[in-house]
């Protein structure tokens, strides 16, 4: 690592102070991304605002119908938490796929969806669920908020303070992981709500999560796995790499979004 | 008193210390005053050195030197030692260009070190490493073994022309091609042995010390071979002569093979502690690690087999090109032939052998042994032709293996391929592997997992392979620079405990155990009154170390010869004390006794006597019980088993999972099954690995893409499944044991059985070949490129 400057600040606000003042600093949430990165010397941030000590930053609370995460609560809480598991089953059992048991532990969904890695899990329910980003500064909607290959609409001294799902009646989360990283190669979450249905495919794009509108509008008519089974997705503009071509992507996307379906019912 | 002796499945005594956090590695050693370095190194395959300029590393906080090329020429260190030469064809030595400690004139592969900073703290050093300016002009790359020959290729040295290190051969070409011309059937292969990276849990470290009083050079440093890094380290590069080098390896966390090499890094800490007369630390990075340790494998293969009418084996052609990276490391040309082409009868009766081998150098990280070492890749090569030869002839895969087998009572059986085979019972080893993999169950299981949309698949492997390097003066004969003896030494203690001494040294094997279990038979004294002392050329005379499965057979026999040196010398005394002739002395668990009577010495009292000698034939006998000896094998011995792999295969997305794997092996006599099936059990998962997740991938421009286990993927725990192992036992002849390897059995066998499995269950999609490892995108792209892709649709 290089040298940096640690802060850690009481509140979400002070927080804020911190990062406008700092333009090099970088938030610590759970740190499984940064400290890696930084570890190797592949990042340098001048300081690092350790959000730990900010208190209201965590938990999980449900209120007529949708369902409210802390930015700081960690993947494994969701993952067990009772709330979560009754309001949208799927988003524990995604919380639950992530990572590895001390990745769980420590990481945190605020930490996950600021970052945007395109593989992802949770990008994917945010978009799916149609979720409600919370910030220091606004409310910013899911579908405004990913904007790139870990690129996102925070502004740079903006803090994800907690997100809102409304719950869906049915929806499913299926990966396909890559066998090295166990990262998603194609994960695809589907969620049928009042809206609507949504298809989310993270793990794929080029430019991060990415939702599918012929698979939707299939889905909205025919909830059904056979709906989606006969779809193709263009590999234009997916990921390519040792693990998975885009073609493999692609078609991985049509047999994860038929068993996400099938798993929702 | 020997109810924890030889074929007792006794826990390893060392597992507590390293299950708990207590195992001393090299990194847990510090020493006050010690200096760090921290290597610079090259960020492209291929340049030319303009220019390392250092100044502002050298002003930077803490540094105390920054070390280059330069400066390695000036105190004219030698090359890094090749442990192994190989004659060409025409008759010609191998090419053998140098390798320099740090890189001179010219980088050949990311990774090669260019410089040392040493600083008085690691963190210290790594700031320094990256202020050192390395001026470069990129030269054009070359990364696959078979461009390297090609016309306009880029040359890697002066001295290896068209980049060919050697080309070699073994076997009757004329005979063969003969045999392959009047066969009924004759089935090819084109095949790929990815290259490998050995990622041992403990990444390698050092720490030199000098001490200027004594001229004493001290290098603790994680490796398999002590007693052989000094040697090489100190006569061909350091010029540091035995007596004042001393070479420890404490707990070592494991190696595969790639701890044996005499690492540029291990120099360059020796001859900076030399210079400063101040102890140096280094520990490899992970990232370090993939780009400096030695890889593995790195062929590519043409192998047909010829059969005639009735399926049998009539000969056998095939022709490799190695891949040995960038440079020679110290056993890279012995792998690819001696390890490899001589495996290439198997467990068959095959009369024409001709193999041929061109080695080739690429920028990329040298290659040399990784666990099995040449004969993975030749019985994977050997059991995928085999297995294909089945399913073309429409045989039964154990069938047709049946029918060219040694037979069990053709042995001593002398192969086309100079090996002579020392014993087995094939055909027995196969049957037991049918019946506990229930093969008869099969077609059901399949048709039940056809149910679920899975494809099911079975395959075969029945390996063989040669361990317990060597007979020496065959392996002189043949290339090697060094003896491959073992040696051993059996202290008594006055009061009756006994400190055993061996040139081997455990990186993982159990050697602590298995060695006290050898003693505690041997001479009858209870398992817990012996001590294993290795890895350290002070207290150990000298030794060839652990590798290629020889330890138990080559130094376990040592051992045996030792304490059969302390009997003999036990019977003088006791027949001195019972007042009885040397004759009449027998020896039997612990008691030396006169025969037909009821007088007899428990081995103790003879030890205390011989210490303190008050009642003692001093006049013929020395006092003190300790006894040397070295062990040379006659022969290697050949380790046999049958393997069988079950996978279902999820046809849409060409996910693989295994189901079942049945492993028989057959190594002989037994020391400690537990040891014996951990070790297979780690073997089967190190060549699923092979088979099915781990590939060192270069792009084009020489970079590492699976530098690092984000893209590297290392088989998990749910990669794998329970492996049923069992056991047959054929003795080996030619050492006091009776004992074969049992290091690298699971790894040569796994591998083609998995492959085969795959194979099978996608010959319904008429697919017939792929390549390893076989990721569900391999596996998605064979099925849809198939002749068949929908036939299960």
């Amino acid at each position: 690592m290089y040298p940096f400057n640690y802060h850690q600040p009481k509140s979400a606000e002070e927080a804020a102070h911190i990062l406008a003042a700092n333009p090099e600093a970088k938030i610590l949430a759970g740190g499984q991304t940064l400290l890696p990165t930084m570890k190797q010397r592949l990042a340098g941030p001048s300081d690092l605002v350790d959000l730990g000590a900010v208190g209201d930053l965590a938990g999980i609370s449900e209120k007529g119908g949708t369902l409210r995460i802390g930015a700081m609560t960690p993947h494994a809480e969701v993952a067990k938490s009772p709330v979560v598991a009754k309001a949208i089953p799927a988003l524990a059992a995604l919380a639950g796929g992530i990572g590895d048991p001390h990745v769980r532990s420590v990481g945190t969904i605020g930490g996950s969806v600021a970052n945007n890695d395109p593989a992802a899990d949770y990008p994917a329910a945010c978009i799916a669920l149609g979720a409600t980003i919370h910030t220091t500064n606004r409310d910013i909607a899911a579908d405004d908020f990913f904007t790139g290959l870990f690129q996102t609409a925070l502004a740079d001294d903006e803090i994800i303070t907690a997100i809102s799902f409304p719950a869906a009646k049915k929806a499913a989360y299926t990966k396909f992981r890559n066998p090295a990283s166990r990262y998603a190669i194609v994960g695809v979450f589907v969620a049928q709500a009042a809206g609507g249905v949504r298809v989310a495919v993270t793990g794929a794009g080029e430019n991060g999560v990415f939702r599918v509108g012929e698979m939707e509008t299939a889905l909205d008519k025919n909830f059904s796995a056979d709906a989606v089974a006969g779809i193709a997705v263009p590999a234009d503009g997916l990921n390519s790499d040792i693990h998975a071509n885009a073609e493999y992507r692609a078609h991985l996307i049509t047999v994860m979004a038929k068993r996400a379906v099938a798993a929702a019912g | 008193m020997t109810e924890k002796g030889i074929g007792a499945a006794v826990l390893r005594r060392e597992d507590r210390r390293f299950v708990t956090g207590k195992g001393q590695y090299v990194d847990d050693l510090n020493r006050a005053g010690q200096a760090h370095a921290c290597f610079v190194r090259s960020a492209q395959a291929h340049a030319e050195i303009r220019k390392v300029d250092v100044s502002r590393a050298k002003s930077a906080p803490g540094v105390i030197t920054v070390l280059t090329g330069e400066d390695v020429a000036a105190d004219k260190l030698g090359s890094l030692p090749c442990g192994w030469g190989i004659t060409n064809k025409d008759g010609t030595a191998m090419a053998e260009p140098g390798w320099p400690v740090l890189a001179q004139g010219r980088v050949r592969y990311v990774g090669e070190a260019i410089a040392m900073v040493i600083a008085t703290t690691r963190q210290g050093a790594r700031d320094a490493a990256e202020l050192v300016e390395v001026d470069t002009s990129p030269l054009p790359v070359v990364v696959q073994a078979t461009d390297a020959g090609k016309k306009g290729a880029p040359q890697l040295h002066e001295a290896a022309a068209n980049n060919q290190c050697f080309d070699w051969e073994i076997g009757d070409r004329a005979a063969t091609d003969a045999a392959i011309k009047a066969s009924a059937k004759v089935v090819s292969l084109d095949i790929v042995n990815q290259r490998l990276v050995p990622n041992a849990m403990e990444p390698r470290a050092a720490l030199a010390e000098f001490d200027t009083n004594s001229g004493l050079l001290t290098l603790h440093c994680a490796c398999q071979a002590p007693h052989a890094m000094r040697l090489l380290l100190g006569a061909f590069v350091l010029n540091q002569a035995e007596h004042k080098f001393r070479v420890v390896a404490p707990d070592v966390g494991g190696g595969f093979g790639s701890k044996i090499p005499p690492y540029a890094e291990y120099a360059a800490l020796c001859w900076a502690a030399r210079r400063l007369g101040q102890p140096v630390k280094w520990t490899s990075s992970r990232s370090e690690a993939f780009l400096t340790d030695a890889h593995g494998r790195d062929h590519v293969t043409r192998a047909e087999l010829g059969l005639d009418k009735d399926g049998r084996f009539t000969a056998l052609r095939v022709s490799t090109v190695a891949n040995l990276g960038a440079y020679l490391s110290a056993f890279g040309p012995l792998i690819p032939t001696y390890l490899y082409a001589t495996l290439f009868a198997g467990q068959y009766t095959t009369p024409a052998i001709h193999a041929e081998v061109r080695a080739m150098f690429t920028n990329t990280t040298p290659v040399d042994a990784y666990r099995g070492a040449g004969r993975p890749e030749a019985t994977y090569m050997l059991e995928r032709l085999v297995e294909t030869a089945a399913r073309e002839l429409g045989m039964d895969p154990a069938e047709l293996r049946r029918r060219n087998f040694v037979a069990a009572d053709a042995f001593p059986y002398q192969t086309p391929v100079a090996l002579l085979y020392d014993s087995g019972d094939y055909a027995g080893a196969l049957d037991k592997a049918l019946e506990l993999a229930d093969v008869k169950g099969f077609a059901k299981r399949r048709a039940e997992a056809a149910k679920r949309g899975m494809a099911r698949g079975i395959g075969y492997s029945t390996p063989i392979e040669a361990t317990g390097a060597a007979p020496s003066a065959i392996a002189g004969q043949l290339g090697a620079r060094a003896g491959l003896y073992e040696s051993a030494e059996v202290r008594f203690n006055p009061t009756g405990s006994v400190t055993v001494f061996s040139g081997s040294h455990s990186h993982g094997q159990g050697h602590a155990t298995t060695f006290a279990q050898i003693v505690a038979s041997t001479l009858g004294v209870p398992y817990e009154n012996v001590e294993v002392v290795e890895g350290d050329t002070a207290r150990t005379q000298f030794g060839m170390g652990t590798y290629g499965s020889r330890s138990t057979s080559v130094g376990g026999s040592a051992i045996v010869k030792a304490c059969d040196k302390i009997i003999a010398k036990g019977k003088k005394i006791a027949a001195h004390l019972l007042e009885a002739s040397e004759g009449d002395i027998e020896f039997e668990n612990g008691n030396f006794t006169v025969s037909g009577t009821d007088r007899t010495k428990n081995i103790a009292e003879i030890a205390f006597a011989a210490y303190v000698p008050h009642n003692y034939p001093l006049e013929t006998l020395e006092p003190g019980l300790n006894e040397q000896a070295f062990f040379d094998p006659a022969n290697f011995n050949f380790p046999y088993g049958a393997y069988i792999c079950e996978v279902e295969v999820d046809p849409e997305t060409g996910f693989t999972r295994i189901e079942r794997f049945t492993a028989i092996d057959d190594v002989g006599n037994v020391i400690n099954p537990l040891i014996v099936h951990g070790q297979v059990q780690g073997g089967v998962a190190q060549g699923i690995g092979q088979a099915m997740f781990e590939q060192g991938v270069y792009d084009e421009s020489g970079q590492l893409l699976t530098g690092s286990l984000m893209d590297y993927c290392l088989p998990r725990a749910d990669d794998v499944p329970s492996i049923d192992s069992g056991l047959t036992v054929t003795p080996c002849p030619f050492n006091p044991l009776g004992v074969k390897g049992c290091g690298e059995m699971g790894t040569i066998g796994s591998t083609p059985a998995v492959i085969n499995a795959i194979l099978d269950a996608l010959k319904d999609y008429g697919v017939s070949d792929i390549q390893m490892p076989a990721t569900p995108l391999r596996v998605w792209q064979a099925i849809r490129n198939g002749s068949a892709p929908q036939a299960a649709e």
